[in-house]
């Protein structure tokens, strides 16, 4: 019960912050999606021909949704838990009787209200300017979710090692943005030459992109499973990392 | 049974100077304290003594390096979560989010201790109100003065109602009229049986508060007694008397050894104030006899400074003067 109340004060908390800022956390996404769907999807993308049967907006709606996604729940969890480290008011938690998963949870549980909720905006905005077909509801459930994981526990990770706010900005920068574009958002990743089409094999990014986008058109790269398993295999991985790193103190205690 | 146990509390950070890699500093060296429950206990030293250090490592803020701490027969590696309930902790620096206000900060605080939002909404009510904070419970922390900052981190730590207290500098920075408005709270508080430690600079509020006190001294425990045992080991006193009309008659230098049989050492100030040193076997009816004889009218007499600075700075500075 006590690890339940505690989750649930961290998960208010988090949620509470995300709304009560939403012209710096909601708003930038949606008007920046909404750019996108107008200079790529009409103006650019009526000049480009069909991928796969599908026009050009409707291939890179899900694309553009899963970005917007990727960049809320991690930038969520590592600008709240750096804030909190940086304010030293995480040592309300650490001083607590919370346990390191609990934070871990509930600091992604925030991350991925966040994912989830700019997500359904951005899909909304979307509508204004294409028809968006469901192939399977429940590959995109399951895409969303293990994506905003993904990245939320990522964003914990660099708020734990986060020492000062250059820090915090530097991942999503140089690491997040460039994979996120060279994961397939804007393009099939068949239309690449092959040196370029191996180098995006390597980027995870482009297995999330593409199962998501699978569970709107029925079509993908490659196959759905892959981009499932390793989604998996990451969620778990960085859960683990996070765990140890909390427990030891990294970042945290002295 | 012991509030706080610590046995043999080792602690050495590591890399302190970013320039020298290696360059390690010990803050605690193998120290060992208890505290009783019901105890009101304070925890004295100088600047970087480690008095920090062992409260960090108590409330596991800070990873000791060896060493055992017990909170009330809990081990804070074994049973850290029951231990942890039972501490409440006000910090020396500002540590809430400036963006929240007063009452979500203490509603939050009693939620990560697993205190449900009904009843930490009664307590947060009964302990803002008690610390005068409630009619601010809207507002948003950053937008508090510093005495409402210190005393809303007090209403934070108590949420949970723990056993044991542990105040870091509680009262720096705060005016006089509400240092002892927090003097009163506190002593209310350890009457209805909440054990508190106590780390501080103002040596006035030690001696009023503690029953208890340890001297902590570049990483060790130098003294720890009963506060009184601790008084009457001074061996000397210094009192200030301010005289009613000026002196002409007695010809004091720097230092006059007044009077052989009563071996009072005075010292004149200014012509109408003069200090006495009186020893632990001297007593003041004879230095007013003295000054009746002498006739000199005494107009108001107090202690040069407070009894536990003077025997504290004596105690910091012999122990160093030993290691030396």
């Amino acid at each position: 019960m006590t690890n339940f109340i505690s989750l649930q004060t961290i998960v208010r908390k988090e949620t509470t912050r995300f709304f009560r800022i939403w012209t710096q956390t909601l708003l930038p996404s949606v008007v920046t999606m909404a750019l996108y769907f107008v200079i790529f999807g009409h103006f650019i993308g009526s000049r480009i021909e069909k991928i796969n049967g599908f026009s050009y907006i409707e291939f890179i709606v899900p694309g553009l949704i899963m970005m917007a996604v990727i960049t809320n729940s991690y930038s969520n969890v590592v600008s709240s838990f750096f804030g909190a480290k940086f304010q030293r008011s995480i040592e309300e938690i650490l001083v607590s009787p919370t346990p390191a998963w609990i934070i871990i949870f509930g600091y992604c549980l925030g991350g991925i209200s966040r994912g989830l909720v700019v997500g359904i905006l951005v899909t909304i905005v979307a509508l204004f300017f294409t028809k968006i077909a469901v192939h399977s509801f429940l590959i995109i459930i399951i895409f969303l979710l293990l994506t905003t994981v993904v990245f939320s526990l990522m964003g914990l990770l660099n708020g734990i090692f986060a020492k000062k706010f250059d820090d915090v900005a530097i991942v999503p920068t140089f690491v997040l943005t460039p994979l996120t574009y060279l994961g397939g958002v804007f393009y099939s990743v068949f239309l690449l030459p092959d040196i370029w089409k191996t180098i995006s094999l390597f980027n995870p990014i482009f297995y999330m992109v593409n199962g998501f986008r699978y569970g709107f058109l029925g079509y993908s790269d490659t196959p759905v499973y892959l981009g499932f398993f390793i989604l998996l295999i990451l969620m778990f991985v960085l859960f683990l990392v996070n765990l140890i790193l909390i427990k030891k103190g990294v970042g945290l205690r002295h | 049974m012991n509030a706080l146990l610590i046995k043999d509390l080792y602690k050495v950070y590591a890399n302190v100077n970013s320039s020298k890699s290696n360059q390690t500093l010990e803050a605690l060296k193998k120290i060992s304290l208890e505290v009783k429950q019901g105890d009101f206990f304070a925890l004295l030293g100088p600047n970087g003594a480690g008095k920090s250090t062992t409260i960090g490592i108590i409330t596991g803020l800070i990873n000791k390096t060896s060493g055992m701490v017990k909170v009330f027969d809990n081990d804070i590696d074994l049973e850290w979560e029951e231990a942890r309930k039972l501490i409440g902790v006000v910090p020396q620096e500002f540590n809430f989010s400036i963006f929240e206000t007063v009452y979500n900060i203490v509603l939050d605080q009693a939620g990560y201790y697993g205190v449900s939002r009904k009843i930490a909404k009664e307590r947060a009510e009964k302990y803002l109100k008690l610390l005068g904070l409630w009619e601010k419970k809207d507002s948003v922390s950053r937008t508090l003065s510093g005495g409402m900052k210190r005393r809303l981190m007090i209403a934070r730590a108590l949420l949970h109602e723990p056993p044991l207290l542990i105040l870091d500098e509680p009262t720096a920075g705060v005016d006089v009229e509400l240092r002892r408005g927090m003097w009163d709270f506190l002593i209310d508080l350890n009457k209805n049986g909440t054990t508190i430690i106590l780390t501080t600079h103002y040596l006035d509020e030690a001696e009023l508060l503690c029953r208890n006190i340890a001297i902590i001294n570049k990483g060790l425990i130098i003294e720890h007694s009963a506060t009184k045992n601790l008084l009457d080991k001074m061996e000397r006193h210094s009192y200030i008397f301010d005289l009613q009309k000026n002196m002409t008659h007695l010809q004091l230098n720097h230092k006059t050894k007044l009077n052989s049989k009563t071996n009072f050492i005075i010292k004149k100030i200014d012509p109408r104030t003069i200090e006495v040193d009186l020893l632990q076997n001297q007593n003041l009816n004879d230095l007013f006899t003295f000054f009746k004889k002498e006739d000199l009218e005494i107009r108001s007499m107090r202690n040069k400074s407070n009894r536990l600075e003077e025997l504290f700075l004596r105690l910091v500075e012999e122990k160093s003067s030993v290691k030396s």
